[in-house]
């Protein structure tokens, strides 16, 4: 049997679930260490494949996706990508879902109630599935920052959520991208969670080559997955 | 139109997501408070039939309302079950803003996908075995799942885990996913399953569901993420 003292992993780009600054994970991450166990066949599937089915068909275009004819408000953006893994490998054939707040900085969500607009003409929600070669490709608009309750005068940088699963129930990733040049990256308490210089992997890249002549700013990011552990059980 | 202006840069360099020195594990950000209009379909706890469970219409407008409506996918083979339970946090309050996910296997013990190679044993066309639910404002989640069958520890490894589901914890304040089992108190093999064997004897409990009621058989998980009587949670 393996080694049974619980160990932590040990990847230096990774946050701790603890995290002070950040107030709502005082309380809401274990105390007790995580126990470590080599991948079971329980970790190494999972549900590839069955996408229509589960979360739905894609939603590639964000800017036209009110309930109305109309085209969202803010500035234009492609944000594109490709999946990979860590060993470069592209992952083909996984969902991208995001998620995001308006170019005013407001979500739709009841529990968002600060004073800025609605748009009648953005969700702000997402998701496709990952190409032959891994990318993927979402015509959205650039949220806007938006305050948060924190600390005084917190105010979260503009982001985007992702959520992937990858191959496997072991490979799920959540995140959220940043825009480069933003000044309040360093003074957030999310994105400080991540030590540098990972976290400058949350930020994404302005591309000229993705940018669409007369149509939207092009912004690269792409994603990489945990590969599969090598650690064998021991018989 | 010409491009550029020669001598003009077309990328200035800097240390970001494309930056070759930095590649690697891409990090884990919260889901934080507003995933509910995107992540969890409707069905998405119910992995069996073709109810709406699992998502949270009631957290936004109807009119932004976009979530899809997991169709109908057949009738299933094996024992349905629910499993219900209640998300808490270090001060035994209820976490409103959580997102649970599951995963396990058919009742023949094969899951679905290309990477459990076990041809010999059935696929359930009815049946995928992935569920996300958001949970409701009380903290509390509701699955319809199949009792899932036994699986082998590894390809190469035919020692066998007791029935278990993988489970999923996200939420505000939850920087990474916190990723746990389910197994079912009064199922055999609980005993010399080998995951349950690293666990610590005295918390192996948090990671045992009682049957709490009939029909369809009901299984209690409660998560606590902090504090006394703390979830076992797993560095997969």
């Amino acid at each position: 049997m393996s080694d049974a003292t619980p160990r932590p992993r040990g990847e230096p780009g990774q946050p701790p679930s603890l995290f002070p600054p950040y107030r709502s994970t005082v309380l809401r991450s274990p105390r007790e260490p995580l126990v470590r166990i080599p991948p079971t066949l329980t970790e190494l599937t999972g549900p590839a494949g069955t996408w229509d089915a589960l979360m739905g068909p894609a939603i590639a275009d964000l800017t036209r996706h009110g309930r109305g004819p109309g085209v969202a408000l803010g500035q234009r953006i492609v944000v594109t990508g490709r999946v990979l893994d860590e060993d470069a490998r592209p992952v083909p054939d996984t969902v991208v879902e995001i998620w995001q707040a308006n170019a005013a900085g407001r979500y739709i969500h009841r529990g968002d109630q600060w004073n800025a607009p609605l748009d009648p003409n953005f969700t702000g929600t997402g998701r496709v599935v990952t190409d032959g070669g891994g990318r993927y490709r979402f015509t959205t608009i650039r949220p806007g920052a938006y305050p948060w309750g924190n600390h005084r005068n917190a105010w979260r940088p503009a982001h985007i959520h992702l959520s992937l699963l990858g191959p496997a129930f072991a490979t799920r990733l959540v995140t959220q991208l940043y825009f480069p040049d933003d000044p309040l990256i360093e003074i957030d308490p999310i994105a400080n969670a991540v030590p540098m210089p990972y976290r400058n992997r949350l930020v994404a890249r302005f591309d000229i080559d993705v940018t669409e002549p007369n149509h939207a700013l092009g912004y690269v990011f792409d994603l990489v997955l945990r590969g599969r552990d090598a650690t064998p059980w021991e018989a | 139109m010409s491009d550029a202006p020669e001598g003009l840069r077309r990328t200035a360099p800097r240390a970001d997501n494309q930056d070759p020195a930095l590649f690697g594990q891409t990090p884990w950000q919260t889901v934080g408070p507003f995933f509910h209009y995107g992540l969890p379909w409707k069905g998405g706890a119910d992995l069996v039939g073709a109810s709406g469970i699992g998502a949270r219409p009631d957290l936004f407008p109807a009119e932004h309302d976009v979530l899809h409506l997991a169709p109908p996918r057949g009738p299933v083979t094996g024992e349905v079950v629910a499993l219900v339970g209640t998300v808490f946090d270090g001060e035994g309050k209820p976490v409103p803003d959580a997102m649970i996910e599951i995963w396990g296997a058919n009742a023949a013990g094969r899951y679905h996908g290309e990477a459990d190679t076990r041809t010999g044993i059935p696929l359930d066309p009815g049946f995928i075995g992935f569920g996300r639910a958001a949970v409701d404002a009380r903290g509390g989640f509701r699955f319809l799942t199949l009792r899932p069958g036994r699986v082998p520890l590894a390809p190469g490894d035919d020692r066998r885990q007791a029935p278990h589901l993988a489970v999923g914890v996200f939420g505000r304040g939850l920087i990474k996913r916190l990723a746990t089992r389910l197994y079912f108190a009064d199922s055999e093999g609980n005993g010399d399953d080998p995951v349950l064997a690293l666990v610590p004897e005295a918390r192996r409990r948090t990671l045992l569901a009682p049957r709490i009621a009939e029909e369809p058989p009901t299984y209690r998980f409660d998560i606590v993420l902090c504090g006394d009587g703390e979830t076992v949670f797993f560095d997969l």
